[in-house]
């Protein structure tokens, strides 16, 4: 807490192992990580690091095999439904694909509408919830008037992670966890998803964990960035730090591995 | 829901199938309204009469002989008679002899219906039963009597005499000519029966109309049952998993693993023949067939359990009951649809089956499929040629099951999108 | 001047759907490769990228279609081939085709140099196993891949290697062009990189004659093609170097796409990224006017009603934009 902002999520020695005996595989091997309120946080990794697995597991979707987390300071408890219902008001989540993440038989009204009923407006009058939809699609610059009456399925994949982030911001959670929200959708509307997320966070001082296997995405939105190597930390700090002046070997060769415009790509450093 | 039933539109397989079904459903519905006679009415007074119309003999005679409504016809009536009557093999077996021991020249008379008369007028001419015929058995020496005896009836064009018992015994009241016609629709009593009768008399076609409207319920309600069954089993193990799940699956298996035919022989068997009713039938025919249901669904709700929307749905704090019915069961609900129809389909044929073996609905009231098979093997229909006692039962359960598959697969192909072409 | 290995004149191609509706997906698509070039094409999803790859092999199966066009390899003109032709003298040494999840194509059960064999069985080459295997492992050592991964199983390989395998594979009978369509877009980065240096090894060693490159990442392009094109609704709407592309580009469109580039370089983070509205056209019924038009920044009323054609600005650069060159310099100036 050294620059006075309050940390929201902690692990300690956070571990999830898969399998048993010898075909066991480590996914995540005791990691610690700090998540500061207000702070767009980057994990990134190539697949197979674990960090879709961390990001299972501070959801709650998943059970740690070891280690703790602490929300808000306190201890996290998550056992039974009930407690993660609770847990589930403070932390919400964008996945990887949309064309999945909708459930394809419901309308798009009814899924921002659920969302308004579960923030506790249930009992607004039906002109109320209607300006309040308006106002979360206006926000992600997506037109009401057009979307009622729509499945999802209907739109395309950037509507989809912009409707995605219309729920986030009518459900205004503590955390919002982002699990590669722009591999899926094509470059150029990629800007929009990510200019919203900043937006999110601008207005309403939410903690984004943004997890990506693009260290230039990470580089373009993060204020802090963990890498992930082998279900490890192999270092973090603030995005400037760590992308411009890498000092992990995994990291330098991460960076190096992507192609840039402004400089020479070196392709003779792989074997 | 609109693209889907354009889809199925355009699926051929789909259509085919579903044509086949309603035209069935149709009849079965029709028909009942023209023919409102009960189907297990037993009409024929003895066992496996042949397709077709059948006039009383009383009627026709007494309608021939009334001037009224007889008529007289310039047809050869004997010479066609006779081609009707006597047969390729006698005609053969005529020229036989009569090139053996009538000194008639090889080749010189053939057998078609022209040269009837010709070869009639040789025989007559030649036939000898007192001709030593060498080379003979005996018995074909009798064959050739017979046939001799026969051919002088079926010439015969004299007129038939009528007579009633009177007070002083035989009174002639007409006669009838031999060029004298009735017109069928002038009988008063006729019935036509156009898939023949059975054993035990009763019009086939009314009876299998009928079976055939028994059968399907029999297979909606197993299919329903069976159904139900495995979509409840399969939702739950799938989506709560763990020792739910373990147990599920284990009883799950050992249905599976006894086949599923020895059981419901053993139920059906248990259950006793005064209650094995239509319904109860069907109810243990359910009983029995749930496990591929339960098997499938489960795997796919195991699938779609790490899906992303079922995790937003549990993030956004639905119960799990929402979950289950709002975020999984309409995506197995194409799926569910297919084995229901295939359930309905294996509900047929199982009906047939048990019933084959004398299992199936104790009943006198009303007739399955299934139960017509028995009878008809009981009363060996197919040993004595009998082919429409059973014949257009096995077609109407073939029917039944092609239609049913051929819109399962066309249903497959619309839902599955891998499967388009 | 180089041979031009590639020549395709106003090739026109369709889809036809399960509802016979016709999708126009290459539509008056006209490019040319000279020998010992690479050409990149960029575009979002939904814009022809790859069905102008399936197209410029001349092999059509339903659903795909052919129209009306040339397509001149080497000075063979293959547009009017029967299907199986094109697949016997054309697939493999004329052209090689490299999909995007071409990894997955290899069949589990067999070795790697079963499938060598394979492929010069279907072009009537008899080689001795002995033969074979010496020509394999000559052609692996070159391209970097050790020749143990000869005699392995697909499975025992990692996803970048099983790639990299496919391409030396595919690139055995040394073909003219080589149309790759997103070859390393489901790899690592690490991987991806190695996929690259092997695909510019083939062409600096001569296996290949000249390359056509297709990605929706643009840094990529500018790092592996000479020229890049870009496509918009099954239109090329500009072509030009690759560094005038980056650093220079015309056509409102392809600004868009270059003003999305993502780069983890320093000073990228302050400059803000523009983003294009919209989505790309129906192509069923595909607009009268500029494609572009609707999610045009720029676009004047006569844009909607008039199709721009392609103008040839010299040096090898076109743009299908009705602004001329000195308005568009003024109009991006002002921003």
């Amino acid at each position: 807490m050294s620059d006075g902002k309050m940390a929201i999520l902690n692990g300690k020695g956070v571990t999830k192992v898969f399998g048993l005996g010898d075909k066991k595989t480590v996914a995540v091997d005791h990691v610690d990580f700090s998540f500061k309120k207000g702070e767009i946080i980057s994990i990134v990794g190539e697949s197979g690091s674990g960090k879709t697995t961390l990001f299972k597991m501070i959801l709650g979707l998943i059970n740690m095999t070891e280690g703790e987390m602490f929300f808000q300071e306190k201890p996290r408890d998550i056992k039974g439904y009930a407690k993660k219902r609770e847990y589930w008001k403070n932390i919400q989540a964008i996945f990887q694909d949309p064309f999945s993440s909708f459930n394809m038989f419901t309308k798009i009204d009814s899924v921002l509408l659920d969302c308004i009923n579960l923030s506790g407006g249930k009992n607004l009058s039906k002109k109320e919830k209607d300006e309040k939809m308006t106002e979360a699609c206006s926000f992600v610059n997506l037109k009401y008037a057009e979307l009622t009456n729509k499945y999802p399925f209907e739109l395309s994949g950037g509507q989809m992670q912009r409707l995605m982030i219309a729920r986030i911001f009518l459900l205004k959670p503590r955390i919002l966890m982002a699990d590669e929200p722009t591999s899926m959708i094509d470059a150029c509307s990629r800007a929009t998803i990510l200019d919203m997320l900043l937006k999110l966070r601008d207005e309403t001082d939410m903690t984004v964990v943004f997890i990506t296997h693009d260290i230039g995405l990470a580089y373009y939105i993060s204020d802090t960035v963990y890498i992930m190597e082998h279900g490890k930390f192999v270092e973090h700090g603030s995005a400037e730090e760590v992308i411009i002046n890498p000092q992990a070997a995994y990291t330098k060769r991460l960076i190096s591995d992507v192609p840039k415009i402004h400089e020479e790509w070196d392709l003779s450093t792989v074997s | 829901m609109k693209n889907t039933i354009k889809q199925l539109r355009h699926s051929s397989q789909f259509m085919v199938g579903f044509v086949i079904l309603v035209a069935i459903l149709l009849l079965i519905i029709i028909y009942p309204i023209f023919v409102t006679a009960d189907p297990l009415e037993m009409v024929g007074r003895g066992t496996f009469f042949k397709p077709g119309t059948y006039v009383s003999v009383v009627d026709a005679v007494t309608d021939g002989a009334s001037t009224q409504k007889s008529y007289t016809l310039n047809l050869d009536t004997s010479a066609s008679r006779l081609n009707a009557r006597l047969s390729m093999e006698d005609r053969e077996a005529m020229v036989d002899w009569l090139v053996r021991f009538g000194g008639v020249a090889e080749g010189g008379i053939s057998t078609s219906d022209d040269d009837v008369p010709a070869l009639l007028e040789l025989w007559s001419e030649k036939y000898d039963s007192t001709n030593p015929q060498k080379g003979l058995i005996a018995a074909k020496k009798k064959y050739y009597v017979r046939l001799d005896k026969s051919l002088k009836e079926l010439n015969n064009s004299t007129d038939m005499i009528l007579a009633a018992q009177g007070e002083d015994g035989l009174e002639q009241t007409g006669t009838i000519a031999d060029d004298s016609y009735v017109n069928v629709k002038d009988i008063a009593n006729q019935r036509t029966f156009i898939l023949g009768t059975d054993n035990f008399g009763r019009d086939v076609l009314t009876e299998l109309v009928a079976a055939t409207k028994t059968s399907i319920i029999i297979g909606l309600i197993a299919g329903v049952v069976a159904t139900a069954i495995g979509l409840f089993l399969g939702l739950f193990a799938g989506f709560i998993g763990g020792v739910v799940d373990d147990f599920i699956m284990f009883v799950t298996n050992l249905f599976t693993v006894i086949p599923s035919f020895v059981i419901l022989i053993l139920i059906s068997y248990s259950v006793g023949a005064s209650a094995r009713g239509v319904t109860m039938v069907a109810v243990i025919i359910g009983l029995t067939s749930w496990p591929w249901t339960t098997r499938s669904v489960r795997s796919q709700v195991i699938s779609l359990r790490n899906r992303d929307h079922v995790n937003m749905s549990k993030l956004s704090g639905h119960s799990v009951i929402r979950i289950i019915l709002v975020d999984i069961l309409p995506y197995v609900a194409s799926y569910v649809v297919m084995a229901f129809i295939l359930q309905i389909s294996s509900g047929i044929l199982a009906e047939a089956q048990l019933s084959m073996l004398g299992l199936g609905p104790a009943t006198t009231t009303t007739a399955t499929l299934g139960l017509m098979m028995n009878w008809a093997m009981t009363y060996t229909a197919h040993l004595n040629g009998s082919w429409w006692a059973y014949f257009p039962v096995i077609l109407t359960i073939a029917l039944i099951s092609f239609s049913l598959n051929l819109m399962n697969t066309g249903l497959d192909q619309v839902f599955n999108p891998t499967l388009r072409d | 001047m180089g041979k031009k290995m590639l020549e395709v004149n106003n090739l026109k191609t369709k889809y036809v759907t399960r509802f016979h509706e016709d999708v126009y997906a290459v539509d008056d698509v006209s490019l040319s490769i000279e020998e010992g070039k690479s050409l990149g094409i960029a575009g979002e999803s939904g814009c022809g990228k790859s069905t102008l790859a399936l197209s410029l092999m001349g092999y059509y199966f339903a659903p795909l279609h052919y129209i009306s066009g040339d397509i001149i390899v080497d000075g063979k003109n293959i547009s009017g081939m029967k299907p199986d032709e094109v697949r016997k003298t054309i697939l493999g040494n004329e052209i090689a085709y490299i999909p995007q999840a071409a990894m997955n194509a290899l069949n589990p059960t067999q070795k790697i140099i079963s499938f060598l064999g394979d492929v010069l069985q279907a072009h009537d080459i008899k080689l001795s196993k002995k033969d074979l295997l010496d020509m394999a492992a000559e052609r692996f050592e070159a391209l970097g891949l050790p020749k143990e991964v000869l005699q392995k199983h697909a499975v025992e390989l990692s996803g970048g290697m099983k790639q990299r395998t496919v391409i030396a594979v595919s690139t055995i009978l040394n073909p003219k062009v080589l149309i790759a369509d997103e070859p390393s877009s489901a790899l690592d980065v690490t991987s991806q990189k190695m996929v690259i240096k092997m695909m510019r090894e083939l062409m600096e060693k001569g296996y290949i004659k000249s390359m056509i490159f297709i990605t929706h990442e643009l840094p990529l392009l500018y790092n592996v093609t000479d020229d890049i094109m870009v496509m918009y609704a099954g239109q090329i709407v500009e072509r030009g170097s690759a560094k005038e592309m980056v650093f220079d580009p015309m056509h409102p469109y392809a600004k868009g796409l270059m003003e999305s580039i993502i780069v983890p370089e320093a000073g990228t983070r302050d400059v803000k990224l523009k983003a294009i509205p919209g989505t790309p056209p129906n192509l069923k019924k595909p607009p009268e006017g500029c494609r572009f038009a609707e999610r045009c920044r720029y676009a004047k009323p006569a844009c909607y009603l008039i199709a721009p054609q392609m103008r040839d600005i010299g040096g090898g650069r076109m743009h299908r934009c009705m602004m001329g060159e000195e308005r568009m310099k003024e109009v991006y100036s002002h921003e």
